[in-house]
Parts: C-alpha cells; sequence; structure tokens
C-alpha cells in the first residue's frame, strides 16, 4: 500500500536528549546510592578476597647473604648467596620456598659442615629492606651483618615475602586433607539433596493430593526449622544418637559424627525449603490434565509418572538445587557434628581461625563459590521457566478423599513431623536437663550464659538488636532499591547492572561473604574500617547476605502495581517519593512486611555470614551456640538455640498480627 | 524481668561510675581472658591506677591472635595482656612487640619470661595439659585408667579417645609439640601414628575433650587440667590424669605493642601485671603462675602438675608451628572415614 | 459544533518526529498541528505508533528527533512533570489505597491552594463527572466505567492545558463505552480543553474527535474531520481501515475514466495518468439502486446490472451481495435501506441495475504485492 511502506531514513544528527526532572535525578541518584553499597558491601570484598586468594609468601633465596669465620672466628670476606649456596647444595627443595605468612625456613641445610657446636662465626644479612630473617623470635630486617655463633646460628629462620601467584591454588590441589574436603562437601550435599528432595516431595504431595487431616498444624511443622540455626540439628543428633544419645542403637554401632550426622541435620534444616518449592510447584498444576488421564483409564501409576512428577519437575529440580547450595555452604552443622569428616566450608574456617591462614582460606572461599554459583545459576534458569507455567491459566486440582490414601499420607506426614518436632523437643529436653546423662533432673542452670563462653545473654540481645536493624533497614535498602530499579525512568544499562548485582548476594556463600569483609573492612588503608568489629557490619553483611531473596520478593510485589501510577503523578506534577510513600508502600505493605520478617528470622539465625565478623561486643545468640558446643557446654548450646527457635517464632506471631491488623486497616481497599 | 532490671540498672551504674572516674589514658588491651576474670583484673589494677582506663578487647586465642597479625601494620592495641606464648612468639617475630623489662621482672620464675634482653613479653600463668577420665563410661567399656601417653596407644582404647585439633586448637598444638619434645621428632610422630589409631574424632577447641569426657560422651578427652578441675567441681565423674612422661604446657603472657601511643601507661600496666598482687589474682583461675610461692591449690587439681611440666622450648614450639601442623594435616586430618 | 472553543490557534504542534526503538523506527517524520481546543484522535492498527506519539507528546517515552511544541513552547526534551497536561490510561491507573476524594485530590496538593479549597474542587469534579456521592469510598469498590470517570476527574483536576487520553474505554463493556464516549466529549466541550485520544476503535473516533489523525506503520496517513476522513480517504489504507469499502481491480483509461473488465467508468477526479493500474473503490451505502428495466448501459450514469445474490438483513439496512462476471470473481457489497429494497421488491436472485454515483466512485493507487 502507498506510503505505508516507506523506507524513509532518520535524517542523521542528535537525537533529543531529555531534561531529567528532579524526581529522575532524585532516583538515578537514589539507585546509584544503593548500586553503590552493593558495590561496597559485595563487589569490593570479594575483590579483596579473591586478590588475597592470589596472594603468596615466598622466601627469596637471592636476598640473604652469608660468611663463615674460620676456626678462629676471623672472616676472610667471602660473601655466599644463599641461593649460589642452595644451587651447590641442593639442601632445600624449590617447594619449601613457596609456604603462608607463617613460613619459616631453617639454613642450616646450606652448609654441610654446619655443627652446632663448632667455634665457626656466622654472619648474615639481608640484602635488600624487604628482606627478613629470625634469630630465634628476633626479627631481623636490616641490611647490615649479624654475626652470630654456630650454636645461634642454628635457631636463624628465613621468613617469606608477599608475592603474588597461583601457588596457594598449586599448594591446594596438592594437599589431600584440603581437597578431599570438594569429594566430601559435594558428597554430602548430592546425598543430602536426594533424599531431602525425597522426602518434601512426598509430603508436599501428600499435603496437596489427599484429603488427611490436620494439613495446617503439618504445613506449620514443616516450616519450623526455618526458625533455629542449622547447627541446631546436630546438637540433638548428639543426643539423639550420640554415645550418649537415647537413641543411638538405632544407628547399629555407627558414629553419627561425620556424614550421617551431617546429611540427617541437612535434611532437617534444608526441609521447609524444599518443601515450599515443591508445594507451589504442585499447587500450579493442571486439573485437566488429571481428568484426561483418567478418561484414558490410566493406572495412578502411570499418571503418577505422565503428568505428576512432568508438571512438577521444575519445582522438583529448583529445589534440588536450592537444598544442594544450601548444604554445600552450611557451616554451622558439619562443624558441630562432622567429626573427622572435612568439608568446604569448615575447612575455610580451620584456616582462617585455627591457623590464621587467610590466604589458603581465601583459597578454599574461591573453590566453595563454584559450585555455589553453579547451582544458584541452575535454579535461576528453571525459576525463569517455572514462572512462565504459573502465568498459564490452568485449573487447581482438588483431591477427592481416599480413605486409604489419606491414611497412608497421614501416616507419612506424622512422620516426617515427628522428626522435625523430635529434633527441636530433645534439644529443648537437653537443655533443661542438670548434667547429662549423669543427673537428669530439671535445672534452669543450662541458662546462665553468662557463665560460659559465647558471649552470655549479652550475644541474645545483640542478635534480637542484630534481626531488628537488619529488618529495618534491609528492607528499607532493598525495597527503595527495588522500587528505584523498577520505576527509574531510561537508563537501562544502569538498571540492568543493578539487577545483576542484586542477584549476586545468593550465589555467594556466608562464609565467603563474611571472609571477604575481613579483607575488605579490616585492611588498614580502609576508611571504612572503622565499622570493623561493630554492629554496623554485621547489619551490612546480613542485609547484603540475604539480599537477593528480599529483593526478589519486592520486585513481584512491585511488578503487581499499575505501571502508569508514576506517569500519573508526574502529568499531576507530584513528586515520585510522595507517590512512593502514600501509595506504593501501603499498596505493598504486607510484602514489606515479608521482607522484614524474613530478614529478621535469617539475621538470628544465621552463623556463617557472622563468624568471622563479630566482636567480644558484638556476639550473638547463633555464635554464642556455635561457640557455646566449640567449648563442649553442648547443653547450654541447645538452650540458646532454642532461645532463638522461640524468639523467632514470637516474632513470625507478631509479623502475622501485624500483617493481618495492617490488612485490616491500610487495605480496606481490598475488600469490595 | 526482674534480672533485666538488674542488669540494666548495673549497666547505668556502670556507666556513671566509668564517666565519675578520673581517667586520664584510656588502653585498648587485647586478650584471651575468660570474660568472667576481666572485670576483676581491671577493677584490681585501678586500685592503684586510677588514672588509666582500660578498654578490653576479648576473643578466643585464635581470634586475637589473627587480629594482631591482620593490624600488623596499623596495630589497634596498646597491650596485650593474657594471651598465649606461642602466639606472643609469632608477634614478636613480626617484630610487632615493644621489648620492655617490667619493674620486678627478676621475681618471676625464668621460665615465664622471654629470653631476650628486655624481654619481649612476660608470662602470667600457665596451662598445663592432662588426660580427662571418665570414670563411669570407662568402667561401662570396661577400661583401666592410663598412667601415661604412651598408655594411650593402647588398642584397649581404641575409639575412647578425643583430642582437639592442633590445626584450630592451641591445646591441641601443645599436646602435639610436647609429644615433639618429649619423644623426638621420629618418635613423636610413631607416636602420634599409634594414638591415631584410637582417636574417635577430633575437635575444635581444647576445652571440649574434657567436656565431652566429664558427659559422657566419650571416655577419655585430651585437654588441660584445670577444665577438667571445673568440671570434676561441677560433678562430673572424672578423674584428672597426668601423664608419667611429662605435660606440655602454654602460658598466657604480657606484651607491649611496638608503636603504642600510650607507652609510659603500657609499662605502668605491664610493671602490674608482673606483681605478686597480679599474680595472686591470676590464681583463682589458674593454678599454676609465674610469681613463685603465690599458687594455692586448686580444687580437684592433679597433684604433681607442676612437676610433670616440661621443659617447653617455645621457640622450638612457634618457629616449627607451620611446618608441625603441615605435617599433621597431612598425616591425621581429611580422612573421610569416622572411626567409631 | 465545537467551532466557538477551538481557535484557529495552534496550541499544540509536533514537527518532523522520530523515534527509533533500536533498528526499528517507530514513529517516522510525524509533523502534525492541534490547534487550542481540538479533540483529535489517533486512529490506527495496533503497532501503528499512537500511543509511542502521545507518550513521545506527554514527556512519557522521549522521540529520538524532531520537536514537540505547547502552548509555544518547546517542550520537546522536557520531563513529563514539567509539562502541563493530564493522562488517563485504559487501566486507569487510580490509587487503590486512596478512597476517590483523595485520588482525585492528589494533584491539587502541594500547589499552593488550602485545604478547603481542594475540599470544594475535589467536590466540583466529582460533580462534573456525574459522581457525587462516591467520594469516601475505594476505586475497587466502583465500576469500570465509574473508575475511569475518576481518573478523568484526577487528570482535569489541575485545569491541564492538555489531556491526553489512552484507550481510555478499551478496558470497558460495550454499552458502558458508548455510553461514556459521549459523556468524554460533553465534557471535554464543556472545559474546552485541548484532548489527544489514542484508540483504535474507528467508531469512537468518528463519534468524538474534531480531527482524526490515522497512523498506519509510524506515518500519519491523513488528518481531517471524521467527515473527510470518511468520505474522502486518501489512500486505499485509510479507506479500507474506517469503514467498508468495495474494492474492484481497475485501470485508468482515456479521459481519467476507469476500466473494469469492458466497462468503464467516470469517478472522482484524481490525478493518477492512462493505463495507471489502481483500485477503484466505493462504500456500499453509496451505491444506488434502480427499479428494474432502468438502462444499464447509459453512458451518463455509471450503471450496471448484477445479480442480487445474497441479502442479509442487519437491522436498519440490507447488506445484499451483488454478482456481475465483469467484475471477474469479487463481489460488490452494497447496503440498501429498507424502504429501497420494499419500494423495488428486491430479493435474492433478482436481476437489477445498480448505480455507482461518480463522486463516489474513488479510484486509488494499486498496491504492487497482493
Amino acid at each position: 500500500m502507498a506510503g505505508i511502506s516507506d523506507a524513509t531514513q532518520m535524517p542523521a544528527g542528535p537525537v533529543v536528549k531529555g531534561k531529567l526532572s528532579r524526581d529522575d535525578i532524585l532516583m538515578r541518584g537514589g539507585m546509584m546510592v544503593i548500586a553503590l553499597y552493593l558495590i561496597i558491601t559485595l563487589a569490593l570484598p570479594l575483590y579483596a578476597m579473591l586478590s588475597k586468594s592470589f596472594s603468596t609468601y615466598r622466601v627469596e633465596l637471592s636476598q640473604y647473604e652469608f660468611q663463615i669465620s674460620d676456626d678462629a672466628g676471623v672472616f676472610d670476606g667471602t660473601i655466599l648467596n644463599a641461593e649460589v649456596l642452595n644451587q651447590q647444595t641442593g639442601a632445600i627443595d624449590p617447594a619449601e620456598l613457596n609456604t603462608g605468612s607463617d613460613g619459616r625456613l631453617p639454613v642450616t641445610g646450606l652448609f654441610p659442615d654446619f655443627s652446632f657446636r663448632s667455634p665457626v662465626m656466622y654472619q648474615v644479612r639481608n640484602t635488600s629492606d624487604e628482606g627478613r630473617f629470625l634469630v630465634g623470635s628476633t626479627l631481623q630486617d636490616g641490611t647490615d651483618w649479624v654475626t652470630l655463633d654456630s650454636n645461634t646460628f642454628r635457631r636463624v629462620q628465613l621468613r617469606p615475602v608477599k608475592a603474588t601467584g597461583f601457588d596457594n591454588f598449586i599448594n591446594y590441589f596438592s594437599t589431600p586433607a584440603l581437597f578431599n574436603s570438594i569429594k566430601n562437601s559435594l558428597w554430602i550435599a548430592v546425598i543430602s539433596t536426594i533424599v531431602t528432595v525425597t522426602l518434601a516431595f512426598w509430603f508436599a504431595y501428600a499435603l496437596n493430593r489427599s484429603c488427611m487431616r490436620y494439613k495446617g498444624v503439618f504445613r506449620l511443622i514443616a516450616m519450623a526449622p526455618i526458625l533455629v540455626p542449622s547447627l541446631l540439628p546436630g546438637i540433638a543428633l548428639v543426643y539423639l544418637f550420640g554415645n550418649q544419645g537415647i537413641a543411638k542403637e538405632l544407628l547399629f554401632g555407627a558414629s553419627i559424627y561425620g556424614p550421617i550426622g551431617i546429611v540427617i541435620g541437612s535434611i532437617f534444616f534444608t526441609f521447609p525449603h524444599a518443601f515450599m518449592i515443591i508445594s507451589t510447584a504442585l499447587a500450579i498444576s493442571d486439573a485437566r490434565l488429571y481428568e484426561a488421564a483418567a478418561s484414558l483409564r490410566a493406572t495412578r501409576w502411570r499418571t503418577f509418572w505422565t503428568v505428576t512428577i512432568p508438571g512438577a519437575r521444575y519445582g522438583l529440580i529448583s529445589a534440588a538445587f536450592v537444598v544442594f547450595n544450601l548444604v554445600i555452604t552450611d557451616f554451622g552443622l558439619p562443624k558441630v557434628i562432622g567429626g573427622q569428616f572435612n568439608v568446604l566450608a569448615v575447612d575455610i574456617y580451620k584456616q582462617v581461625i585455627g591457623q590464621q591462614n587467610f590466604e589458603m582460606g581465601a583459597v578454599v572461599s574461591v573453590v566453595l563459590v563454584i559450585p555455589a554459583i553453579f547451582a544458584f545459576a541452575i535454579d535461576r534458569l528453571v525459576q525463569s521457566k517455572q514462572v512462565a507455567l504459573l502465568s498459564a491459566r490452568s485449573v487447581p486440582y482438588q483431591p477427592q478423599p481416599n480413605q486409604r490414601t489419606d491414611l497412608i499420607s497421614f501416616i507419612y506426614c506424622a512422620f516426617v513431623g515427628l522428626f522435625i518436632v523430635g529434633i527441636l523437643a530433645i534439644c529443648q529436653y537437653a537443655a533443661l536437663i542438670k548434667f547429662w546423662p549423669y543427673d537428669l533432673s530439671l535445672s534452669l542452670n543450662n541458662y546462665q550464659f553468662d557463665k560460659m563462653d559465647g558471649g552470655g545473654w549479652a550475644s541474645y540481645y545483640n542478635s534480637i538488636k542484630l534481626g531488628l536493624f537488619t529488618a529495618v533497614f534491609g528492607t528499607a535498602i532493598v525495597f527503595f532499591g527495588a522500587y528505584l530499579v523498577e520505576k527509574t525512568n531510561g537508563f537501562r544499562t544502569g538498571r540492568a547492572l543493578f539487577q545483576m548485582f542484586a542477584m549476586l548476594p545468593m550465589a555467594i556463600p556466608g562464609m565467603v561473604l563474611g571472609l571477604a569483609y575481613i579483607f575488605f573492612f579490616n585492611s588498614p588503608s580502609n576508611p571504612l574500617n572503622v565499622i570493623y568489629g561493630t554492629m554496623a557490619i554485621l547489619v551490612i553483611c546480613s542485609v547484603t547476605h540475604f539480599y537477593t531473596v528480599s529483593h526478589l520478593t519486592a520486585v513481584t510485589a512491585l511488578k503487581q502495581m499499575d505501571r502508569e501510577f508514576e506517569s500519573v503523578s508526574a502529568s499531576l506534577k507530584q513528586p515520585t517519593m510522595k507517590l512512593f510513600s502514600r501509595v506504593t508502600v501501603p499498596v505493598c505493605l504486607p510484602s514489606v512486611l515479608d521482607i522484614s520478617i524474613y530478614l529478621f528470622v535469617n539475621a538470628m539465625t544465621t552463623v556463617s555470614a557472622v563468624v568471622f565478623l563479630y566482636s567480644p561486643k558484638t556476639s550473638l545468640a547463633s555464635i554464642a551456640v556455635l561457640n557455646m558446643d566449640d567449648a563442649g557446654d553442648i547443653a547450654p548450646a541447645a538452650a540458646m538455640g532454642m532461645m532463638i527457635f522461640y524468639t523467632n517464632a514470637v516474632a513470625r506471631i507478631i509479623h502475622l498480627l501485624v500483617s493481618k491488623g495492617v490488612l485490616v486497616r491500610t487495605q480496606a481497599w481490598r475488600t469490595r | 524481668m526482674k534480672y533485666l532490671t538488674t542488669t540494666f540498672t548495673s549497666l547505668v551504674a556502670g556507666a556513671l561510675l566509668a564517666t565519675a572516674a578520673v581517667a586520664e589514658t584510656e588502653l585498648t588491651v587485647y586478650t584471651a581472658v575468660e570474660a568472667e576474670d576481666l572485670a576483676r583484673y581491671a577493677e584490681t589494677f585501678n586500685q592503684s591506677h586510677p588514672d588509666i582506663k582500660i578498654n578490653w578487647v576479648r576473643d578466643s586465642t585464635g581470634i586475637i591472635t589473627a587480629k594482631l597479625l591482620a593490624e600488623r601494620d596499623n596495630p589497634q592495641a596498646d597491650v596485650v595482656w593474657g594471651l598465649a606464648a606461642t602466639s606472643l612468639l609469632l608477634l614478636k617475630s613480626e617484630g610487632m612487640l615493644e621489648p620492655y623489662a617490667p619493674a620486678g621482672v627478676e621475681n618471676l620464675d625464668p621460665k615465664f619470661v622471654d629470653g631476650d634482653t628486655p624481654p619481649a613479653w612476660v608470662g602470667m600463668d600457665a596451662w598445663v595439659a592432662a588426660v580427662c577420665y571418665n570414670t563411669v563410661e570407662a568402667e561401662k567399656a570396661g577400661l583401666t585408667p592410663p598412667t601415661s601417653w604412651k598408655d594411650l596407644t593402647d588398642p584397649m582404647y581404641a575409639g575412647h579417645l578425643i583430642m582437639p585439633n592442633p590445626n584450630s586448637s592451641g591445646t591441641g598444638f601443645l599436646d602435639v609439640s610436647s609429644w615433639l619434645q618429649l619423644f623426638g621428632e621420629e618418635g613423636g610422630w610413631e607416636y602420634m601414628d599409634a594414638l591415631h589409631e584410637n582417636i574417635a574424632r577430633y575437635t575444635h577447641s581444647g576445652s571440649k575433650p574434657c567436656k565431652l569426657a566429664a558427659s559422657g560422651e566419650i571416655p577419655i578427652g585430651i585437654s588441660f587440667a584445670f577444665r577438667g578441675a571445673k568440671s570434676k567441681a561441677a560433678g562430673a565423674p572424672l578423674e584428672i590424669i597426668v601423664p608419667s612422661e611429662g605435660v606440655g604446657w602454654d602460658m598466657e603472657a604480657t606484651a607491649i605493642v611496638a608503636g603504642t601511643a600510650n607507652l609510659e601507661a603500657a609499662q605502668t600496666l605491664v610493671d602490674f601485671t608482673v606483681t605478686k598482687e597480679a599474680n595472686v589474682m591470676y590464681n583463682t583461675g589458674y593454678a599454676v603462675v609465674a610469681y613463685p610461692g603465690v599458687a594455692q591449690p586448686v580444687e580437684h587439681f592433679p597433684e604433681g602438675l607442676l612437676d610433670a611440666m616440661i621443659d617447653n622450648d617455645f621457640e622450638f614450639a612457634a618457629n616449627n608451628r607451620a611446618a608441625i601442623l603441615k605435617e599433621w594435616q597431612s598425616r591425621y586430618d581429611g580422612k573421610s572415614e569416622p572411626k567409631s | 459544533m465545537t467551532q466557538h472553543h477551538a481557535s484557529d490557534e495552534t496550541y499544540l504542534s509536533i514537527d518532523n518526529l522520530w523515534k527509533a526503538f533500536g533498528a526499528f523506527l517507530a514513529l517516522k517524520d510525524i509533523t502534525l498541528a492541534v490547534k487550542n481546543g481540538e479533540f483529535v484522535c489517533f486512529l490506527g492498527p495496533s503497532g501503528c505508533g499512537k500511543t509511542t506519539l502521545l507518550r513521545a507528546i506527554a514527556g512519557l517515552d522521549l522521540q529520538t528527533k524532531g520537536t514537540v511544541m505547547q502552548g509555544g513552547k518547546d517542550v520537546s526534551n522536557l520531563p513529563p512533570s514539567e509539562r502541563d497536561f493530564g493522562i488517563v490510561f485504559q487501566s486507569y491507573a487510580l490509587f487503590p489505597n486512596l478512597t476517590i476524594e483523595k485520588n482525585i485530590a492528589f494533584g491539587l496538593e502541594n500547589t499552593g491552594r488550602g485545604k478547603a479549597e481542594i475540599t470544594a474542587r475535589v467536590a466540583e469534579l466529582l460533580d462534573l463527572v456525574g459522581l457525587p456521592e462516591q467520594g469516601k469510598k475505594y476505586p475497587a469498590q466502583l465500576s469500570g466505567g465509574q473508575q475511569q470517570r475518576i481518573a478523568l476527574a484526577r487528570a482535569i483536576a489541575t485545569n491541564p492545558g492538555l489531556l491526553l487520553l489512552d484507550e481510555p474505554l478499551s478496558a470497558l463493556d460495550a454499552k458502558v463505552r458508548v455510553h461514556l464516549r459521549h459523556e468524554i466529549k460533553e465534557l471535554q466541550r464543556k472545559l474546552g480543553v485541548t484532548t489527544v485520544m489514542v484508540t483504535h476503535d474507528q467508531e469512537e473516533a468518528l463519534a468524538m474527535a474534531d480531527r482524526i489523525v490515522v497512523m498506519n506503520h509510524g506515518v500519519i496517513e491523513q488528518v481531517g474531520s471524521p467527515t473527510e476522513i470518511y468520505r474522502e480517504p486518501a489512500n486505499l489504507f485509510v479507506a479500507d481501515f474506517i469503514g467498508e469499502m468495495n474494492q474492484i481491480t481497475s485501470t485508468v483509461t482515456k479521459g481519467g475514466r476507469l476500466s473494469v473488465g469492458e466497462k468503464t467508468f467516470a469517478c472522482h477526479e484524481h490525478s493518477f495518468s492512462d493505463g495507471t493500474p489502481v483500485v477503484a473503490a466505493i462504500r456500499p451505502e453509496d451505491i444506488i439502486p434502480h427499479e428494474e428495466g432502468y438502462d444499464a448501459d447509459d453512458p451518463n450514469r455509471n450503471c450496471i446490472d448484477v445479480l442480487l445474490h445474497e441479502m442479509e438483513f442487519l437491522g436498519s439496512f440490507w447488506r445484499c451481495r451483488l454478482r456481475n462476471e465483469r467484475f471477474g470473481a469479487s463481489e460488490l457489497i452494497a447496503d440498501f435501506s429498507i424502504n429501497a429494497v420494499r419500494r423495488l421488491g428486491l430479493g435474492e436472485g433478482r436481476q437489477m441495475v445498480i448505480e455507482l454515483p461518480t463522486d463516489r466512485l474513488m479510484a486509488f493507487d494499486r498496491p504492487e504485492a497482493s
């Protein structure tokens, strides 16, 4: 048709550059501030950690020179370089030169004739200001000759200097004790994933596809593990299956300290996550497919494999990778119950806290991040497909009562419920016992936290403080950030970058983030190091660690808002912030509250993100559980763990009441 | 609620007192001493020196050491009061300590003072390795009490033994270094090879083996004597065994951090830490203190422990620490099969 | 008519406006002037660029090139908040948690108006849109039509110089739509506010607009009053998009006549040269039925005999399908009044003579492909 397939070209020349309104500037500025927050609290620390993993220590033999006297103690002036000496003698294996920050290298091997009884004197010096060696424990970093008798000379130890390279990684992969952990971690994660997903699937199946009773109660029980730190089931398992455990016969002599304990504990703490995801997947399945299967006279077994499983497949895959990620990055549980079974997350802790080998800690962190990111990426991919399924129009499945199915479902759920409640109950019981197993009378002795290591009751109040701060500041930052990224005009690249940064925290294990914070925030050259050791760094770390899920919740809520609100508001010449406070926040209030409780509960229970960052003044309840268990005060640890449980349960109830109250008061518009 | 109110009142009172005191100098003091002892230490010090205020930074030995090392180029602490000597040796070898001979240092047992003149650090008290033996559980398992380290390698004890992992526990390391000193390098490793066969698992902390023994989780825990005495006092059926070959030990010590802006106040504090008065104070928590003749017997503390303390070569321990730990790790760590 | 409101003075002018989304050109060289007080409709199929043009006028999505002048001021690069317009969207975009009153008052706040003044203005607006009693309710408690009126009230609350309506009636059901379009038109007349409405519904455009801008593939096909657009479509697209149009493949012959098969017809004047392939077009209601025996070969009239093949009763008229082998395979559609059918005694299967009035038979460029 004429005039329509006009192949006209746009004339060359400048493109119209929009003038930014005050709101545009404000919103872009705000977004940059929050992006900057994410860069400072995530990208830069991770970079610091990565560079730490490449920071090595090496003894530079060429930096040392020696002189040897005759028997009378007279030096003839011949200067011997250590490197040359080593080439002649081959006394020091080149591999020994690569060492840690704490490395020391004795030198007597370079002198085949050395005897500590000989009257021969030695002189030693650094050739540059960077060289360092010890005489005994005394540091010598000057370039002047140091004269030593033979007996003292054997106390000379060369010290390494800083270098950069792959040596840490080479060292890591040539130490079986270390890299075995990769295998262990993967193995534990895979086994836990298979068992948890299977158990959670049938649990969700029973709740979704049967007409059994007490579904609400079971749902509640299934969610309970979210309210406790991951190491609590470990403590429970000690009381259940430890050498003095009440049910240790069930293990038939096997030890709970090791993979068995880690797997059982992992099942406990990852169960709610798997259950939620699979339950959602089952809830959206289409009843019409079942009707079709029934009309084709398919057996129940066949229907299950051709309709149920394919319908829930994204949920299953997603749950599998979420559980995998939780298990492989978890630190508290293997720390408590892992025994000699080394896993990556605990290795990081041992390297850093036990040996102060920060470089190796960074290397293990890098190794741990790889499977975590991989699992995370697959989960995201699958989730996006699940959303597509969700939006398709389908008829929800309504289960029909069936006495047999309902009974089997009930019995199964009762078993799982008993497992979860049992774990919590044994902790509470043990916490009230005076001296397990010798004095089983009840007492509150184990609640005298101030008499134990771990920070006492102060740590409990600190945790509540951390939870509240994290909830308040975190919700504000996350929701405002999500609003800005969703509603800012133009600025595509900036927004895409922001989205990427917002997704990143989920892929970073808490241990890794915490360690990265040490490197970044504890650096003397970082002006932000004033927050090191304060409550602020714990809040920041928690907010950043739990950023992604909160961000996604906020984005989902915001996407449901009419996209034209901002246009209307601008046309009415009202500031966007007025719209934000008068409309956006009130309408999204249920989601805002959800984000707050999520952040609160997680800040209360997290161990891994804060274990490197707390200070004596800011010790936390979850850390106290860890430290009390570490010190052997297991019953008080259980008591503190249960305090976290009750606190979170109360917080949940308050959240529920507030949400309801808020709905009644401010969301009257929802009811017609 | 009453508890809360009390805490609050005491907090307020404490804050008021703190501001009221004439604190001319503030010292940042890093320590690994038990939290419950710190207030007492500061109080005793302030009785004679009200003009110096102590700001405690307390954490476990490993973490405080790590913190000090991390702050090497920008030290935050003025004084370290109550940290393992092996840790202080590490700091010394980094040139981080200010050598100072406190007034009255000559009164101390020379074992407790750094060999250099002036000494870089001075000791306060010692904690000594010991074996915690749960008589009830041992009897159930049909065990007889060991009397020496070598006894512990008897196959009878297989799976009934727990010790701390030297890679994460100072107590674990002092055990290992003492064995290497007692039995020689080769003999030491041979001993540990044999011992490893009996070990059920290695714990992260040094006090845990004894607490596990106290709670019957394991019959025998290699730990330190003081911990055992505490558990015994709490009613655990424990016997604290001092192996006949001698036992490893480490001490808590004090040092001035090089580069402190408050050198004079720091010296005043360190002077105080070697006084008899201070040593009496240490004795409440520790059976072995640096000032000879001060120590009062501690309840349930095993007899003959002082004599059993080996002539510990701290320099050997510090200079070979990295190599020993690496060797230990390659021999015993990371075995995936748990022993039962 | 609205002439006493609409002056000849241009209020909004768009010059050489382009909008590119990557390589795709959504608007190509748009130039348009809207007079003060005028009601203009952007009409076109979906994807034609009409909404893009509206959003460019509002500053919601900036054009790539070109200028927009409003009230004599260059607003080309101004953000929406610095322009002067009120806007109503298809989704109403009412703030769900605010009452009707607060929704309307939203734009009145922070403008130096006192509380009493705002309350009075809100009441006035509620009256104006015919919902005086609903102020305390929430949007969800109103019907779609009522919500759209509130959105309109909110948009005009601050007396903007320009009212933009983005498919305001599309979400409503047919009856409400017809009713509301009348009301909006009335309101616009009363207020005399320059209005631009985007719609894909030609009926809506014809009924409401002072002028219609027909758009397709990012260009303006024609601008004109509803009658102009309907009676004098500038091209086949406009002719086809608005109303019904018979299209007959044809060629221009001597004297500008159109040859169809063996016959040639006189037609509305055009500028095609002899031999140009064209499409001859006539609207169904323009075909005149003649009584039996009428001379089909009268050289002064465009008459032709046809077979009345099929009749369909559509209430106010009959839609008839007429055949003649000279038109090839295609049928002519004619809408005959009930009167005419009765008067001429028309029925299916009848042979009859029709006339294609010279001034209603138009020639358009024939599209090259299919």
